[in-house]
């Protein structure tokens, strides 16, 4: 898995390639929590070239939104999520708990 | 009129680490092609396995490196039968609870959900414990079992 990063005005952006399960999770984990021990809480997720995610996959972004969320402070949003990953959200309840953007500059724009 | 499969046995031991993950993915996959499952099975198969994976590696050895596991594939015409092995702690799936999937993020607790996509993703899922006995060290034995739609 790789995770290359840009930082915007309004928001971080972290893009995934590749598997994220056990193996690389924590690896997502560390550069998000990159962002938000640098009281950095606008996030954009880019999952459009990421091929797999696990509940631990799943565990990384739900602690992270729990922190970017608080005192509304800000957010982690989702763009360009492959149909099989959106279902496994979808599985796990987690839909409603984030907003999805088709690309990249809708979503910056969101926030 | 092509050969039907009637009964081929795979094992292969894997390393209880998370960087074999996608090793023991490749291996059901190859066992999972042999019967032309479509493809959203075949994902749902390498989900399924991965999590229960990672659960042997995170709850019946502890963390990493502490034991193997092996991984039979027995397949048959419409049906893939995968055998997880390990001989770790037991595994009791009963204490493990039901995800929450209420849309508060405030409730979301984020464990549970590797069983529970395991129970969605296949059509059986069985766990069982051979205590150890003379020179076999005994462990759980998990079957999962996949479907091929008609």
């Amino acid at each position: 898995m790789e995770i290359a990063t840009i930082q915007y005005k309004q928001c971080d952006m972290a893009k995934v390639t590749g598997r994220i399960d056990s193996f690389t999770a924590p690896q997502l984990s560390d550069t998000l929590h990159g962002f938000t021990d640098q009281g950095r809480y606008k996030i954009l997720l880019d999952l459009t070239d990421v091929s797999y995610v696990s509940s631990a996959g799943l565990r990384v972004m739900i602690d992270i939104q729990k922190i970017c969320k608080q005192s509304n402070r800000g957010e982690v949003v989702l763009v360009c999520v492959p149909q099989r990953i959106y279902e496994t959200l979808e599985l796990a309840g987690f839909v409603p708990l984030f907003k999805f953007y088709d690309d990249v500059s809708a979503a910056v724009d969101g926030f | 009129m092509s050969p039907k499969v009637n009964r081929v046995i795979k094992t292969a031991s894997f390393p209880g680490r998370y960087d074999h993950l996608i090793k023991i993915s490749e291996f059901v996959t190859q066992a999972a092609n042999n019967i032309c499952f479509k493809d959203d099975a075949i994902y749902a198969i390498q989900m399924a396995v991965d999590e229960a994976c990672t659960n042997i590696i995170e709850h019946a050895y502890a963390s990493e490196g502490q034991g193997d596991i092996q991984c039979t594939c027995l397949i048959r015409d419409n049906e893939l039968t995968i055998i997880l092995h390990d001989h770790g702690k037991p595994f009791d799936p009963s204490r493990i609870p039901e995800p929450n999937v209420f849309p508060r993020l405030e409730d979301r607790q984020s464990g549970g959900l590797g069983l529970y996509f395991m129970r969605q993703m296949m059509d059986k899922v069985e766990f069982r414990f051979d205590p150890p006995s003379g020179s076999d060290p005994g462990g759980n034995v998990l079957t999962l079992i996949k479907r091929k739609e008609p």
